[in-house]
């Protein structure tokens, strides 16, 4: 018998975690649009509430329909366990609560999602968590940065919107070496472009609003767990090794051997905080995650001509995409993101005689086909200015430290034809230019 | 929780509930490179409805200490010290796999100290692949990727997993990749080597179940089937639908044949 072999990433993006109903043949994913679910007898019931028999309860800690999106991610991500949540937001808080509480400290490259960045920076320090920011591309600083109560190091596969690299294998031996797990917003990424958990992440997460749906039309989330981190090897993880009075003394440690952190977000976290995701949006996120396969590269060969025009246009100062010579993560990008560096680019538009800020707000206006708009990873080609949208919160120094200029210009790469892209974007560039000055 | 077995700590999972040796006792015996998480739903329900219940990692798996045993009879002799220590007289063994030659080991040499018998993805002899053993040895990830895909039912590998938000394949997969170097090797040559002749199998006066998964390819229903008539009080339930990793596949159906079957 030849060796058997997985399925491709194609098949699963379309067939992970799902069979035809066997209720009503219905070969479509079904919408358990459902609060609870009925118990047979007050024995299965007891059973279920007590972890001795596999089920739905309640769907604020699990529904079917986000069962087969759970369990697609997972396969998608080579994990053992996934959790549906309200947003990526939620994830990202979902992750952190679920490792640590007050007295607990994050280290965290500054190159962040700006949400990602307001609940580190200014949130959580309510609650006692704090985050020493550092700059991505440097793993003394990485190290550095852990101090006794560090409890996680966190970044993105491609900072979001400075559009570093992280170097996912050397910060997470960094993190391993001092018994900490790395985890990492892989967003802009997708499981098309980027498998963290191969290159050594212990738990993704993901803003499931952007490329995994595509059609832009729900927001959700996604947290992943690796199952690869020896929580009691470490020690640092009670909230995983140590009896929790929360679940009847349960040790998730020893509960599961590969899933104990996922285990604990979901019995306690998605039970107590409540950030659980619709059985619509699971549906609708599944409707884009289908095509997943067919989009990314789509993206990507969009993008690409798209960086080849912004790069001879005498109206911009300076493109960054990690594809370009010039980017200071080239050479790291050609390794860990061999299928494309996702479909975010920025740019700096000249400032010539007039302001840069300018530049960048007549830029925008001038656009038709570019939707003005916060978000990325949609099927439609959207544009923000970051400096006075999603990062207005930094102060200059923050958002230098992030690689963001008053004229820096976000753009998210859609699917149209990429000719209507490129003279939507010449008939705006010849007036921020003419704004300029230039 | 920790038992000293052999001079060497091993963990034992007792289902979420303390170690009472006077309730009637259940060992969960897993297979090989796995470890005690493979039982722990029905572990969970069986210790919670009346039952002392031991699911250790033997030893060189899981949270054990010691080395992984080259023969069936030296596993089975380890559990017995773990009996031994626990103050356990009698116990209900159910092992899976590997763990179901331990038990049928235990069962035909120590008759007086199992009081029934349950094996889950059976058979015996268990046949395992030069090209298996060879992949174990050599190149465990293909060996991994093997008894992960053949342990699963063609239906079941990518759908539906009944336990939410988890991908059974993905969970299965990195057990086994967590397992310690060499162990897979070790254990599937003991599986491969274990012998138990016609008459003992005959003159088994325990009470026994053979439980075979419909579409399990590594341990077939055919010589499931074959095993547990040639058991004497042997009986035998198919799950349908399932294969060999049954006790993730089907958690629920594995316990609603244990529950049907157990005599506390």
């Amino acid at each position: 018998m030849p060796a058997p072999k997985y399925p491709r990433l194609d098949t699963l993006a379309v067939h992970a975690g799902q069979s035809p109903d066997p209720a009503t043949g219905a070969r479509a994913v079904p919408i358990y649009q459902t609060a609870a679910f009925v118990f047979p007898d007050t024995e299965t019931a007891a059973s279920l509430f007590n972890l001795e028999r596999s089920g739905h309860v309640y769907s604020r800690i699990s529904n079917p329909t986000l069962s087969v999106f759970e369990e697609r991610m997972s396969a998608l991500e080579g994990a053992p366990a996934a959790i549906a949540t309200a947003s990526g937001q939620a994830a990202l808080h979902l992750g952190i609560a679920t490792l640590m509480g007050a007295g607990a400290h994050i280290v965290a490259s500054n190159a962040l999602y700006g949400g990602s960045h307001n609940l580190l920076s200014y949130t959580l320090p309510r609650f006692g968590i704090e985050t020493t920011f550092v700059n991505g591309r440097d793993p003394e600083a990485w190290k550095k940065a852990i101090r006794p109560n560090t409890r996680l190091l966190f970044g993105e596969t491609v900072g979001n919107p400075g559009l570093d690299v992280l170097d996912i294998p050397t910060i997470a031996e960094i993190a391993h070496n001092a018994g900490l797990p790395l985890m990492v917003d892989a967003t802009l990424t997708t499981p098309f472009l980027s498998q963290p958990i191969a290159q050594g992440a212990d738990i993704v997460m993901h803003s499931a609003t952007k490329f995994l749906s595509g059609h832009g039309v729900v927001i959700g989330g996604v947290l992943i767990d690796g199952g690869s981190f020896d929580w009691e090897r470490s020690g640092k993880f009670p909230t995983l090794t140590e009896p929790y009075d929360g679940f009847h003394g349960m040790v998730m440690s020893e509960e599961s051997s590969v899933a104990a952190f996922a285990l604990r977000a979901r019995r306690e976290g998605l039970r107590d905080f409540g950030a659980s995701m619709a059985p619509m949006t699971a549906f609708q996120i599944l409707q884009g995650l289908e095509t997943l396969h067919v989009r990314m590269p789509r993206h990507v060969e969009n993008t690409r001509k798209i960086v080849q025009f912004l790069s001879a246009n005498k109206s911009v100062a300076h493109v960054t995409y990690p594809e370009l010579d010039s980017h200071p993560d080239h050479e790291l990008a050609k390794t860990l993101l061999p299928n494309g560096a996702g479909a975010v680019i920025s740019f700096d538009l000249k400032g010539g005689s007039g302001d840069a800020k300018q530049a960048g707000k007549t830029f925008i206006e001038k656009l038709s086909l570019f939707s003005h708009l916060a978000n990325i990873g949609d099927a439609k080609s959207l544009v923000i200015h970051p400096a006075s949208t999603t990062h207005f919160r930094m102060d200059a120094a923050a958002l230098k430290a992030s690689g963001i200029g008053e004229g820096t210009i976000r753009l998210s790469i859609g699917i149209e034809h990429a000719d209507d892209l490129i003279e939507d974007l010449s008939k705006a560039l010849y007036a921020a230019g003419k704004a300029a000055g230039l | 929780m920790k038992f000293l077995v052999q001079q060497q700590p091993a963990y034992v999972y007792t289902g979420g509930k303390s170690f009472d040796a006077a309730k009637p006792s259940m060992v969960f015996i897993h297979g090989s490179a796995n470890d005690h998480s493979v039982w722990t739903i029905q572990a969970r329900y069986f210790a919670h409805h009346g039952w002392n219940v031991l699911a250790p990692d033997l030893p060189g798996h899981g949270k054990s200490f010691g080395e992984a045993k080259t023969l069936i009879a030296a596993y089975s002799e380890w559990i017995i010290n773990l009996l031994d220590n626990g103050n356990i007289e009698e116990a209900a063994i159910v092992g899976h796999s590997m763990g179901s030659l331990i038990a049928l080991e235990l069962s035909a040499f120590n008759p007086s100290r199992v009081s029934q018998l349950v094996l889950i993805g059976a058979c015996a002899p268990m046949p395992v692949s030069d090209a298996l053993l060879e992949a174990a040895t050599l190149r465990p990830a293909e060996a991994f990727d093997m008894l992960n895909i053949w342990g699963h039912a063609p239906q079941l590998r990518w759908g539906k997993n009944p336990t939410p938000g988890t991908s059974s394949m993905m969970a299965y997969k990195r057990l086994l990749e967590q397992s310690r170097p060499g162990v897979l090797a070790k254990d599937l040559a003991a599986c491969r080597a274990y012998q138990i002749d016609a008459v003992q199998l005959m003159g088994n006066r325990t009470r026994a179940m053979v439980v075979a998964g419909a579409h399990d390819l590594l341990t077939p229903a055919k010589a499931a089937a074959a095993l547990a008539a040639q058991l004497g009080d042997g009986s035998l339930v198919t799950i349908p639908d399932v294969g060999h990793a049954m006790m993730q596949e089907a958690p629920g159906k594995v316990i609603d044949v244990l529950k049907a079957f157990l005599k506390p």
